[in-house]
């Protein structure tokens, strides 16, 4: 994945920061308890919402496990369409297709419409470092790229920004990329929302290349499927003469009427709206309407070395809805940035630490960005068991190097539970010592310590206890008789 | 090895110990659609209120003049008609210019008119959703898209109940853009804004034929 997150700092130490981040935790209070209330209100009115979550489940988990066929009928399909295709195994290879497709046009300049999978990769840093200025155009992501920030959450990448922030990144930031911000911007939404538009769109009609992903391909029709809100999707897909669209590989449903399935799950998880505002489809070029010009870039970077783990290939069937974020204890209180990812959250503490593997701390640290509370299993419309998911990777970052002292704790302590006579002599001991034992802990326990009581041991144990009152036989003992 | 042959070869070893795939056909015990056929209409004008779209119910002999008062009302003077409009749709629009998309419009000639008047592929009740196919009385994606004002036009025969429904109406061929009312953010503060780049303004005409 990108570089962008390189050097940050694991997961613990950089909730730390958040949680102290008075602003912050209000923003983030309010954005996601304002978007569950309306998620829960428009699930409510379907009374089929168990049976389209599971087909939304049975037909992700099929196509998956066809996953190569279904590739090549897209590919088949987008090609006879008039479109080209494009394999990346990785993100460099990725970067080097599109970065090499920009260039063939001659452009320095492209419109982007917002796209998790483009920022996985880091491709405006990879379009930067060839000389291509890469602009995003959805509203949030402009906050995000104004303010040299990084996004915080899946579907509202600005959620941490509040409005006087916002107007603050304008007036700051604006004029150096386009049309500046008028001098009397004041911070109401209305008004900062035409500053965008104003800003925006001189680039739009001006533009000759767009890049863009999908939240769908039909591999029976090849037709692709964005879904947005603002109009800038519609800006990006229709007016520029070359389109170069970067779709990870699980992106793919088998039939057009599959989609009946996601285009009802997808808006309410995500947006709590019936519908979005704006859904672009389209099958490779159509003479005088679009791009003539038409670029699919399927993207492994990982995504098969999901697919290979029996109880993690369930991640796939993300839809990127971001409703398990919304639900999240742990993620209304950290905040987006320490995951360390493009993708926060629940749904990011299983994807990033399978697509980028467990080798550093923050990786590693992810599994345990939960309370294993379950909330954004319920709401996920794809049914992925992410708790489940979690509790997995937890025992794969458990056997790897750098986890001796937990290890040996827990053969220390298979040892004693495997003997009745040596518990009853640990627990006497412990029983005996109760006032010794510290508060914190010393060495590599102290992480455990630190937010977490130790449970004091009891000056008796139950043992003991009920050999004392009952004696050996088990009788109890009539000593008022 | 082509990094075709990679990924597909990756796929592949991934999926050799995965289970074959049931032959069962999916189960689809999901709902075709959560309302009546009697309440299709009066929904789609509920749902397409909601989400902040003007919309009037007229006869077939009304549209000519409802066509005409809200162009009028709006105060445009420049509209964009695509191909295949019939005519009598614009019988009683008098004092604007209409402009027609052949030879095609530029960008900037679109972005200096006032609005587009276009007719729809289908309508979906249960979302309030529009479907445009760039058919007749629709013409290519960017009339509905740079003019600030959308008047669309919506015959009730085309509406149908639910997403299912209206999908097995749509030729997935053809470019689709489906329009839930007017172009909106609530990236700021999650504050619902209207008319961000799309059109600010969708009016809808729903023809009762």
């Amino acid at each position: 994945m990108t570089g962008t997150f390189l050097g940050m700092p694991p997961f613990p130490e950089a909730a730390h920061d958040a949680v102290n981040n008075a602003q912050l935790r209000h923003n983030l209070r309010k954005a996601t308890h304002t978007i569950r209330g309306k998620r829960a209100a428009v699930v409510d009115e379907l009374d089929d919402w168990p049976q389209l979550r599971a087909a939304g489940k049975a037909i992700k988990d099929h196509t998956l496990r066809h996953l190569d066929r279904y590739l090549i009928q897209v590919e088949e399909a987008v090609t006879a369409a008039g479109g080209h295709v494009h394999w990346a195994a990785d993100a460099d290879e990725a970067n080097r297709i599109v970065t090499d497709l920009v260039r063939a046009t001659g452009e320095r300049d492209v419109v982007k419409v917002k796209s998790m999978a483009t920022q996985e990769i880091g491709l405006n840093e990879a379009l930067a470092d060839a000389g291509i200025r890469a602009y995003e155009t959805d509203l949030a992501e402009l906050i995000v790229q104004l303010g040299d920030d990084r996004p915080s959450h899946i579907l509202v990448p600005a959620i941490h920004r509040n409005r006087s922030e916002i107007r603050e990144i304008f007036l700051r930031e604006m004029a150096e990329w386009g049309e500046p911000a008028p001098a009397d911007l004041t911070d109401e939404p209305r008004v900062l929302a035409e500053a965008a538009r104003r800003h925006l769109r001189e680039r739009f009609l001006s533009a000759k290349v767009a890049v863009s992903g999908a939240n769908f391909m039909v591999a029976e029709t090849g037709t692709l499927v964005v879904v947005e809100s603002e109009g800038n999707g519609r800006m990006c897909l229709t007016l520029p003469e070359t389109l170069i669209s970067v779709v990870g590989i699980e992106k793919v449903v088998p039939t057009w009427a599959d989609l009946e399935v996601f285009l009802q799950l997808l808006p309410r998880s995500s947006t709590g709206e019936r519908m979005n505002p704006y859904t672009s489809t389209w099958t490779g070029v159509t003479p005088g309407d679009g791009p003539q010009d038409f670029h699919l870039v399927l993207l492994d970077n990982g995504r098969t070395h999901v697919l290979a783990d029996e109880v993690g290939r369930q991640t796939l069937r993300c839809i990127r809805c971001s409703a398990c974020l919304n639900v999240c204890p742990v993620y209304e209180r950290a905040g987006g940035h320490a995951y360390g990812s493009v993708y926060p959250g629940p749904i990011g503490a299983i994807l990033t630490p399978q697509l980028r593997g467990t080798a550093s701390a923050l990786d590693a640290s992810l599994p345990y960005a939960s309370s294993l509370c379950g909330a954004c299993y319920d709401v996920c419309p794809v049914a992925i068991d992410i708790p489940e998911v979690l509790v997995h990777l937890r025992e794969q970052v458990t056997e790897q190097p750098g986890h001796r002292a937990e290890r040996a704790a827990m053969k220390a302590a298979g040892w004693v539970f495997a003997d009745p006579s040596r518990l009853s002599r640990v627990q006497r001991l412990a029983g005996h010592t109760r006032r010794l034992i510290p508060k914190r802990l010393p060495g590599p326990g102290a992480a455990w310590t630190d937010t977490r009581n130790i449970p004091e041991p009891p000056a008796q144990s139950f043992r003991d206890w009920w050999a004392q009152e009952r004696g050996s036989d088990g009788s109890p003992r009539r000593d008022d008789a | 090895m082509t990094s075709r042959a990679t990924v597909l070869g990756r796929i592949r070893a991934a999926l050799a110990d995965a289970p074959a795939d049931t032959a069962a056909p999916l189960d689809r015990t999901y709902r075709r659609r959560h309302t009546d056929a009697d309440n299709t209409l009066p929904l789609l004008v509920e749902n397409l209120r909601d989400y902040r779209a003007i919309v009037h119910e007229v006869t077939p002999d009304q549209l000519p003049s409802a066509i005409a008062d809200a162009l009028r009302r709006r105060g445009c003077t420049r509209v964009v008609v695509p191909a295949g409009t019939p005519e009598t749709w614009t019988a009683d629009v008098s004092g604007i210019e209409l402009l027609g998309d052949t030879p095609p419009l530029t960008v900037d000639q679109l972005a200096a008119a006032d609005g587009t008047i276009t007719g729809s592929a289908v309508a979906i009740a249960e979302t309030g959703t529009i479907v445009l196919d760039a058919g007749p009385a629709q013409g290519r994606r960017a009339l509905t898209l740079v003019p600030d004002y959308h008047l669309c036009v919506v015959h009730a025969a085309d509406v149908h109940a639910s997403v299912p429904d209206a999908l097995g109406h749509l030729d997935p061929t053809r470019p689709l853009t489906w329009i839930s009312g007017p172009s909106a953010t609530s990236d700021i503060e999650l504050n619902r804004v209207e008319g961000v780049h799309g059109p600010r303004t969708l009016e809808v005409l729903v023809v009762r034929d």
